[in-house]
């Protein structure tokens, strides 16, 4: 789809003989170049396909109205040139209700395309829709079970849970190709995006709350997936691969994993969560059922209530009482409490951060989990 | 001393809230303390400071108070940019298991003070500066409707441009990205002083934006020329117009949710903390209900730069003056209704993503529509192309492709692989680059003859020009390239090695606008050198169309000696197109107000107020709070406001302007 609609807009004749316009022409091709690599244009999954689809639709119909514009502005520009003289020249024309009517109804016109394909578009990929197919012409049979995943954003690590598998795993993802796949997600402290380009696009992971994400990969091997939306110190390390493979290994990688004598439990967790970067892959063979479910209630920490939907339905409802761990505000400390704030570079400073010993401090970016074994999942998969 | 004590009379400031161990920013501070201190040395050599207190820092005259907002603008410009310098090198060479030269603390405050500066501290006094200097002069008034309160408000942005600038040798600055989104800015997951710092330069500085669109407001309204309709406003005013009635209706959003911000900082409560009743997503609503108008506040006044522009130097009437009117005021009304576009990943319904996608589509239309009326500007005219129309046809070409990609983005499904990506990046600069920076170079270029009597040199204004548009392609095409390989914003460090020469001629393109920034400051430089050759005697270089030109360059403190009549749009075409009479006799004594000092240190007590909020010192925060009541309070007692400028004066300066007149031959 790129490449066709690329050479269109690099090899459309220049209008005029202005610098502006090879140099644009330049640019157009540049982006051609890069079109070649670009996952987000030349996707491995079935969502992110339409959705790159959806990209090329409008930018076509915007070109109809992009390309002409500038076309004419070059056009205009050279022609009533002042040194032409031979160019009519009418100072007092300002008005023509034909022409406003074009102006206002052109625009229109391609809105209104744009608005149609826009509506239907984000209604039938609606990321908490479950997938109707999985690939063009494949439709998901109604006995087709998508697989489910807890996400859960930590700092700066992705925990993925895999609820029916009982199995979990730190900064690597695996799925099995063609199957549609469910993720739940939620944050254990600030916002940060699930976004793995070739899958589907991102949608934000938040504290106390859940979101879903539905998406499938039609191709077996190995993708990106990151952070998309800042987090704080260790966010730039807040990757992992994304593996696709054939139910087969999936299984196998399942098998693999729960060898592992690891186990997330509600301790674990607490000292996962706590802030670390450039985490490599570790893998869970056993899980607690119902963590995920206190995660999104924030109730992990010993001696809070899950109280989760006492008045409201819904979890987006926040009705949790105050932590009493929460920080002062810091008009009503006494002058002791008031800490310092000195500067991260200073050496003998003590990072701030501190008000939480439980959340840790998040200028400290060491994984201190002294004992957790890593499984290469890698491998398994 | 115990250290209760130290504490109560400190706050949180120790020794070590001082950058000494940092070499970038203890060479940053060499660099400034010895600029500034022979800065400071030179207006105490040459005996400058009572001429800059009398005639600049205290002056209510609205063209001294504009060029004073765009020289700020242009001063945190320099910073912003470096900003950008250091990030573009740092995402240049952090490959390959290289951090780089940035850790993440310092890295994450230079974006975020990026961010931070480029939209309040230049932008935004860019806009206010332009319209403070134009719209009285276009609508033959003597000044604002509140001068003392114009006077006011420049400081109070002042204010805020310090604190910022503090935060970078005192303590630190936000580590949050430029919108110091919740939770993370919470005192949770931020306790350190970068967060207030952001918020008490903001509250000070949003404090001096809002009376500032209060008094232009008030200015257009009640102010025109007798004769001058609201549909004969030139369109300049016009754009001012609904400028600052979004001022007027967004800043106090941004107000609002910082103020609860503080609250959940200073005083414990829960707005937008993660229990407690708190919801983050709020913060995330409410700061783009002020955010999305903010980029309209900053468009529209260099669109209507352009509307000027073209039509001037296309020597023609603007094509569709009243279509541009509507559009302004449709873009107006549903600017206010699109900000959930700035995050449709948060996971609401289709139905409420597609509505906010689709009434941003609509938004195209009316600027489309705008682009098309300059379009026909040019049509049938004689385009004579000074530096301002080179801009302007700069412009055109790259704001219509900042459009598209806007409209991508506006696209739901495609918005979840473009969010918070550097497409978006490439994008946000592609309309605030190409559409107000651009506006407001051709801005400056355009009006710089009125405020200071000699043109802009063109030679270094063309050079700069060059270098900036092909500078801003070279910089951001590739970030556009790396936002469909789908790379975020603000990473500090990059595994995958492919990525790396685009960012290396990203740099270059960065490289290639700071020469443009130097073209500039040359330009200025020559100009002002050569200003006896540049001199324009007439007042009206560009064959002008508005009433501004009406005037001598610069123009007199009282702009106009007796108020022009209007009869139609391009008031000043009309005049000369008649052959209007300029009166030479008859001139009386002109009321105006008076200087005051009032908004100098008023500021000035706002910013101790917020630093010492910033660093807990409660007892200084205390003693400013009152003195700040009590200043304000002792000037309403102050009736020696204004004064009369005697006739003999005025007879004087017009005189003047009638010899410069017979000089040009006009």
């Amino acid at each position: 789809m790129t490449r066709r609609l690329a050479p269109r807009h690099a090899t459309r004749p220049a209008p005029g003989r202005t610098p502006f316009v090879r140099h644009l022409a330049a640019a157009a091709a540049l982006a051609v170049l890069g079109g070649c690599n670009t996952v987000v244009m030349r996707p491995a999954g079935d969502v992110a396909v339409q959705e790159s689809n959806l990209i090329v639709w409008s930018v076509v119909l915007m070109l109809l109205i992009i390309v002409p514009v500038m076309a004419l502005v070059v056009v205009f520009a050279w022609r009533y040139r002042a040194t032409n003289t031979e160019a009519s020249y009418e100072p007092d024309w300002d008005h023509s209700t034909g022409l406003e009517l074009v102006i206002w109804a052109g625009p229109l016109l391609i809105v209104i395309a744009l608005g149609a394909l826009t509506w239907v578009g984000t209604h039938t990929l609606d990321p908490y829709r479950p997938l109707a197919r999985t690939a063009p012409g494949k439709p998901v049979a109604a006995n087709v079970k998508p697989l489910e995943v807890q996400v859960v954003s930590l700092d700066w690590k992705w925990l993925f849970i895999y609820p029916e598998q009982g199995v979990a795993t730190v900064n690597e993802l695996v799925v099995p190709v063609d199957r549609p796949v469910k993720f739940t997600m939620t944050s254990s402290s600030v916002m940060n995006a699930l976004w793995v380009p070739a899958m589907a696009g991102m949608i934000y992971t938040m504290p106390g709350m859940e979101t879903v994400l539905h998406g499938v990969l039609n191709r077996t091997g190995k993708f990106e997936g990151r952070s998309g939306n800042y987090s704080g110190a260790g966010f730039s390390h807040m990757t992992f691969w994304t593996h696709s493979v054939t139910p087969a290994r999936f299984d196998q990688w399942v098998a693999g994993v729960k060898r592992n004598r690891w186990q997330l439990d509600n301790a674990t967790y607490l000292k996962l969560a706590r802030p670390s970067e450039k985490v490599r892959p570790i893998g869970f063979g056993t899980i607690d059922p119902a963590l995920f479910k206190r995660v999104v209630a924030m109730c992990t920490k010993p001696g809070t209530s899950c109280m989760e939907n006492m008045s409201h339905a819904g979890p987006a409802v926040n009705d949790r009482p105050q932590r009493t761990d929460e920080p002062e505000g810091a008009l009503t400390r006494d002058p002791s409490q008031k800490g310092e704030s000195p500067h991260s570079t200073a050496p003998q400073g003590k990072a701030p951060g501190a008000t939480d010993p439980g959340a840790g401090n998040r200028d400290m970016t060491m994984l201190d989990i002294p004992a957790l074994r890593r499984v290469n999942a890698s491998k398994e998969a | 001393m115990s250290d209760d004590l130290i504490k109560t009379i400190f706050g949180r400031l120790t020794l070590e809230s001082f950058p000494i161990h940092e070499p970038i920013l203890v060479g940053t501070f060499i660099m400034v303390a010895i600029g500034g201190a022979a800065v400071l040395g030179a207006l105490t050599y040459f005996k400058l400071w009572g001429y800059l207190w009398k005639e600049w820092f205290t002056s209510v005259d609205h063209k001294k108070i504009g060029i004073m907002y765009i020289v700020l603008a242009l001063v945190m410009f320099l910073r912003g940019f470096a900003d950008a310098l250091m990030m573009r090198a740092q995402q240049a060479v952090a490959f390959n298991g290289s951090d780089g030269f940035l850790p993440a603390h310092h890295y994450d405050q230079v974006f975020t003070a990026h961010g931070v500066i480029m939209m309040f501290f230049v932008a935004m006094p860019f806009v206010t500066g332009l319209m403070n200097y134009v719209v009285p002069l276009q609508i033959g008034a003597r000044d604002v409707s509140f001068p003392f309160l114009n006077n006011f408000s420049f400081w109070m942005t002042v204010s805020g441009a310090v604190t910022v600038m503090m935060s970078l040798f005192v303590g630190e600055f936000a580590r949050t990205g430029w919108l110091a989104m919740a939770p993370l800015s919470g005192l949770d997951y931020s306790p350190d002083v970068g967060v207030d710092y952001y918020i008490w330069a903001l509250q000070i500085a949003g404090v001096g934006t809002l009376l500032s669109g209060v008094n232009l407001l008030a200015t257009i309204i009640k102010m025109r020329a007798p004769g001058m309709s609201l549909m004969q406003m030139p369109i300049f005013t016009w754009s001012a117009l609904v400028t600052n009635v979004l001022i007027v209706a967004a800043f106090p959003v941004l107000t609002a949710v910082l103020a609860m911000l503080s609250l959940d900082r200073y005083v414990g409560t829960n707005f937008f903390t993660n229990t407690g009743g708190g919801n983050p997503m709020m913060y995330v609503n409410m700061i783009w209900i002020w955010g999305h108008p903010e980029v309209y506040i900053l468009i529209l006044p260099a669109f209507g730069v352009f509307s000027e522009v073209v039509s001037t130097f296309s020597g023609k009437r603007l094509f569709g003056y009243t279509s541009m009117v509507y559009a302004l005021i449709v873009i107006c009304i549903l600017s206010y209704l699109v900000w959930l576009h700035h995050f449709f990943t948060m996971g609401s319904g289709a139905s409420v993503n597609s509505f906010f996608g689709i009434t941003t589509m609509i938004i195209s239309i009316p600027t489309g529509a705008k682009i098309f009326n300059w379009l026909f500007t040019m049509y049938r005219g004689r385009i004579r192309f000074e530096l301002p129309m080179m801009w302007a046809v700069a412009f055109m070409l790259t704001f219509v492709v900042g459009g598209m990609t806007g409209v991508m983005l506006a696209v739901p499904p495609a918005d979840f692989q473009f969010h918070n990506s550097l497409f978006l990046i490439a994008h946000f600069h592609n309309v605030i680059i190409g559409g107000v920076l651009f506006g407001m170079f051709a801005g400056v270029n355009y009006w710089w003859p009125k405020a200071f009597g000699f043109k802009l040199d063109k030679f270094w204004g063309t050079i700069s020009f060059w270098c900036w548009v092909v500078g801003f392609w070279v910089a951001f095409t590739p970030l556009y390239v790396l936002g469909l390989m789908g790379v975020t914003r603000r990473l500090r460090a990059f595994e995958d090695p492919s990525l790396q020469i685009w960012f290396v001629i990203a740099a270059i393109g960065a490289l290639i606008i700071a020469a443009g920034i130097g073209a500039m400051l040359m330009q200025f430089y020559v100009s002002i050198r050569d200003r006896e050759k540049l001199r324009d005697f007439t007042g009206d270089p560009w064959n002008g169309r508005t009433l501004e030109w009406a005037t001598s360059s610069p123009p007199p403190a009282y702009n106009f000696a007796f108020s022009p009549v209007v009869h139609d749009l391009d008031a000043w075409h009309d005049m000369k197109s008649k052959k209007a009479e300029r009166p030479t006799t008859g001139f009386r004594a002109i009321h105006m107000p008076k200087n005051t000092g009032a908004g100098v240190i008023l500021a000035g007590l706002s910013t101790v107020f917020g630093v010492a909020m910033i660093w807990y010192i409660w007892w200084l925060a205390a003693v400013a709070f009152v003195a700040l009541i009590a200043t304000a309070i002792g000037h309403t007692f102050n009736y020696d406001r204004d004064f009369h400028i005697p006739a003999e004066d005025v007879v004087n300066s017009e005189d003047a302007r009638t010899r410069a007149l017979q000089q040009a031959g006009v």
